[in-house]
């Protein structure tokens, strides 16, 4: 287990690498900064661009200016923001909690509605009930985040006015933003959960454990759900990360303090050390749900734990 | 106790079971004796596997209505009817009073659970014990069942265990709450025939010891003759004979028993023969037996042409674990240093246990492995020498034959498509008429009628699927035909007719066969030279009559013990055979040593070991 381990963190390290180094090279390839900053100033000589750019450091050679950044990892100083000068290791850490916060919501909510639901699709598959849970997921797959999460704001905000229509302001505030994330996910996993399921029940070793005389819930929710954990894990993993990266809109709808907004606010005012610092910080969270996936193999399956 | 002991532990009283508006059993009735033994034989659909579910209950969870009928149990609380009683009443009899174990030992255990959990749990459950005193119960029962190092055995999980091992753990699961009845369904059929010889003698022993009754479901006659005191046959799910099995073997009553005996391959029964023989067929017609076919003997060996295959010193070698730098640390030899020649319109057969190398060496010659060492000759020129275009020739020349005629046939794709695949991959026709007149030759070459083109595999039985199979592998008019475990996986009386057109079709059209098999009573009746592989090597190589009438080397006498005789008259009395084939991964740079051989009489080789 301890060289499975080390080997899947030398290969997440790995990527890490490249996927910031594309970041960075693909962030210079979007026009010089200097230029950008000087726009609104009425006449410029190619000396005041030239002393931007020293500024900002981006005289240095690339690599250096890569290096500066990646260090920002490990030393959590990502230099200052453009616009305003704020240190840009201060406004991840504000907007971070915050995305995280909701993912997990998200995901917990999807969770609990998934899996008790694909799991009884699969028992009565072909039955009104798995016709039922079908069409409601396919419904569910089809609506557009954003105009759930509109509607959400007109029923529960303005026309009930219960829940705050925006902001981060108390635990009332995630109810609609989880909700439109999770119900999308939910609908989604509940095919997938009910489409492993389908597989693992027809397996010889369910039939064993009812001929043991378990109860069909140990059955089910023991026997039967830990081998079909890869196959979610997986998916699961992959949802997490599109999560982090997926809710620009979702938070501009909500108006919610996240990394999307902090994204989409940089990338209109060309902020490119927040930009740069937001994408590297998010493609490294992903790496990392994606070793915690791996890891979490090994605890599921024992065959992956000795290979 | 006397009351207890006449009157049977288990009746069925007119059971039907239908799935949905389709019935499966038709007012069968048998009853189970204490402490005996009542094998159910029939083939694949005669709904003796739904009949052992329905006594579980487990029938009616998958979908089947019991359609009338009684199961009569004497449990621990009395005579109770299982088909009346609720499913949470039936979970307290399953595992409990009644054990049953599967046929597929590989996918029977849960692999995500450790094999002491699994054997607890059944403990914890029904017995209401603690999970160490449970743990410590498992050992025993790990025990009783003769695997070795029990204790460390709990702590290991499926995949870490052999096919043989795996059925132990599912009797030492099935009986650990000492039920009254254990149901066996086909528990041995996915076994090597030493470790069934091992897994029959530990049922035997264990039933003795606990007094239990058993229903053992199978097809195979010789397992039947070894271990039933009773026999039900069933046939297309109705009860067609019963009775004491010396009677049922002695006098048959019913045509569809009669016919089935008479399909058994026997081993032994060729003793004498110089040349593989075709027998007619028993088969029934209008539920009447009739023979069919003509008795031949087979000599179409060509021995005097030059060989058509020379294999020389061919070593094929697996490597399971590499450093991070993709260098091999450790490897299998799965086939080492093995010669032989297959001759023009010759069978040769490969017989040997999993993991003997048998089938590795065919899917070399089939081009599939590459060789580490050593040669594969065809027609005398060297594969190793061969461009490309000459073993595109050459997949022409070898057509392959897999084992499961289910997975071999796409089922997306016509009958038709499937067939003339190799006509078109090769180009040997053009123009769709003439590729169609040739689909249908072919279809009606392995006794299908033409217009089986048109349809799809999942319309065709097991048997059918498997003449696909023969007539798409006949269609780039191969010269050789590699049959691996071909008849493996048909019913007695379809593996019969089977063998009888892979005789017809040698004589018509000269084929040579490699055949790779580990049933050793089929491969007596149609080879003409055999050769006994044991990890990777050949043990013992010659003609059908050398090898199996004057078996030479231990491990060849060992595999012809271990064969089960359908005649219940002729128990074998065999030593308990004990162990398995062992691991053979080596480290990198450790060689396997090489047997070598000595030739004992003109075409007759023995390993000295």
């Amino acid at each position: 287990m301890a060289g499975f381990l080390l080997k899947r963190l030398l290969q997440a390290a790995f990527v890490v690498v490249v996927v910031t180094l594309i970041v960075a090279f693909a962030v210079r390839l979007t026009g010089d900064p200097a230029l950008m900053i000087a726009s609104g100033a009425t006449e410029i000589t190619e000396a005041d661009l030239a002393r931007i750019r020293e500024g900002l450091g981006l005289n240095e050679p690339f690599l250096t200016q890569y290096l500066n950044t990646l260090s920002g990892l490990f030393t959590w100083d990502f230099g200052n923001s453009f616009i305003g000068g704020t240190p840009v290791a201060r406004l991840i850490g504000s907007a971070l909690p915050a995305t995280l916060a909701l993912a997990f919501c998200a995901m917990a909510v999807s969770i609990l509605l998934s899996i008790p639901l694909g799991i009884w699709a699969a028992v009565h598959k072909g039955r009104g009930v798995d016709q039922l849970i079908r069409v409601v997921s396919l419904v569910g797959l089809s609506f557009p985040n954003f105009w759930l999460a509109t509607m959400m704001v007109l029923l529960f905000s303005i026309t009930l006015k219960w829940l705050p229509p925006s902001g981060m302001v108390g635990p009332a505030s995630f109810i609609m933003p989880a909700a439109t994330l999770g119900v999308i996910l939910t609908a989604t996993n509940v095919r997938l959960v009910r489409t492993s399921m389908l597989e693992v029940l027809n397996s010889q070793y369910i039939m064993v454990a009812r001929a043991k005389g378990l109860p069909e819930r140990t059955v089910l929710y023991k026997h039967a759900l830990r081998n079909c954990a890869i196959p979610l894990i997986t998916y699961m993993g992959l949802q997490f990360g599109g999560l982090l990266g997926g809710v620009v809109v979702v938070e501009r709808v909500f108006n919610w303090p996240g990394m999307g907004s902090l994204a989409f606010d940089a990338v209109a005012s060309r902020d490119y050390p927040v930009l740069q610092s937001v994408i590297m910080v998010l493609s490294t969270l992903i790496v990392l749900v994606n070793l915690l996936v791996d890891i979490a193999y090994g605890l599921v399956d024992p065959r992956i734990r000795t290979e | 106790m006397t009351q207890a002991a006449s009157a049977p532990l288990l009746s069925v009283e007119n059971l039907s079971v239908a799935f949905g508006s389709n019935p499966v059993i038709h007012d069968l009735s048998f009853s189970a004796p204490q402490g005996r033994t009542v094998a159910i034989v029939g083939e694949s659909g005669s709904g003796k596997s739904v009949t052992s579910l329905s006594i579980m209950r487990l029938a009616d969870l998958a979908g089947a209505k019991f359609t009338g009928g009684r199961i009569l149990f004497q449990g621990s609380g009395g005579d109770i009817d299982l088909l009346s009683i609720s499913q949470d009443q039936a979970r307290h009899i399953r595992g409990n009073q009644i054990g049953m174990i599967f046929q597929e030992p590989m996918t029977s255990l849960n692999p995500v659970f450790t094999i002491g959990d699994q054997i607890a749990e059944v403990l914890m459950l029904h017995e209401n014990r603690s999970k160490p005193d449970a743990l410590t119960e498992a050992e025993r029962l790990l025990n009783l069942v003769r695997l070795p190092d029990a204790a460390g055995m709990l702590k290991r999980y499926p995949h870490q265990l052999s096919g043989g091992m795996r059925q132990r753990v599912m009797i030492a699961m099935a009986l650990a709450c000492r039920p009254k009845l254990l149901i066996a369904d086909e528990p041995t059929t996915a076994l090597d025939v030493t470790i069934q010889a091992q897994i029959l003698s530990i049922l035997r022993d264990l039933q003795a010891e606990l007094g239990m009754s058993i229903i053992f479901i199978t097809h195979d006659m010789g397992v039947v003759a070894e271990i039933a005191d009773d026999v039900v046959v069933m046939w297309q799910g109705r009860k067609v004979e019963e009775g004491p099995v010396e009677k049922v073997f002695a006098d048959p009553q019913h045509p569809y028993t009669q016919a089935l005996l008479s399909a058994i391959p026997r081993l032994g029964q060729m003793t004498g023969e110089p040349f593989p023989l075709r027998t007619p067929l028993t088969v029934l017609e209008d539920g009447a037996p009739k023979l069919v076919g003509e008795r031949r003997v087979q000599d179409t060996a060509r021995m005097a042409e030059g060989p058509l295959i020379q294999v020389r010193d061919l070593s094929v070698r697996f490597d399971v674990k590499k450093t991070w730098l993709g260098r091999t640390t450790h490897y299998v030899p799965a086939v080492t240093n093995v010669s032989f020649d297959i001759h023009p319109g010759e069978t040769l057969a490969l017989v040997g246990e999993s993991g003997s190398g048998k089938s590795t060496i065919a899917r070399t010659i089939m081009q599939l492995n590459k060789p580490h060492s050593g040669d594969v000759m065809f027609d005398g020129r060297p594969m190793s020498q061969m461009g490309l275009a000459e073993r595109q020739r050459l997949r022409r020349d070898i057509q392959y034959i897999f084992q499961d005629p289910f997975a071999s046939l796409d089922p997306r794709k016509t009958v038709g498509w499937s067939v003339a695949e190799p006509i078109r991959t090769h180009g040997l026709l053009s123009g769709d008429r003439e590729i169609t007149r040739r689909v249908a030759e072919l279809l009606e070459r392995v006794g299908l009628p033409a217009a089986a083109a048109a349809r799809y595999p999942h319309q065709f039985s097991g048997g059918q699927r498997q003449r696909i199979c023969i007539a798409r592998a006949l269609a780039s008019k191969p010269r050789l035909i590699i049959a691996d475990e071909a008849l493996s996986a048909l019913d007695v009386s379809i593996q019969a007719q089977v063998i009888n057109l892979f005789m017809d079709l040698q004589k018509d059209e000269g084929l040579a066969y490699l055949f790779v098999s580990h049933d050793m009573a089929v491969v007596e009746k149609m080879s003409h030279r055999v050769a006994v592989l044991y990890l990777g090597q050949i043990m013992e190589l010659g003609s059908r009559a050398q090898v199996f009438e004057n078996p030479s080397h231990p491990y060849t006498r060992r595999l012809l013990s271990a064969v089960p005789v359908p005649d219940p008259t002729r128990r074998p009395d065999r030593p308990a055979l004990e162990g398995e084939v062992p691991s053979t991964t080596r480290k990198a740079g450790e060689e396997p040593v090489p047997v070598t051989l000595t030739e004992l009489a003109p075409g007759h080789f023995t390993a000295n070991t």
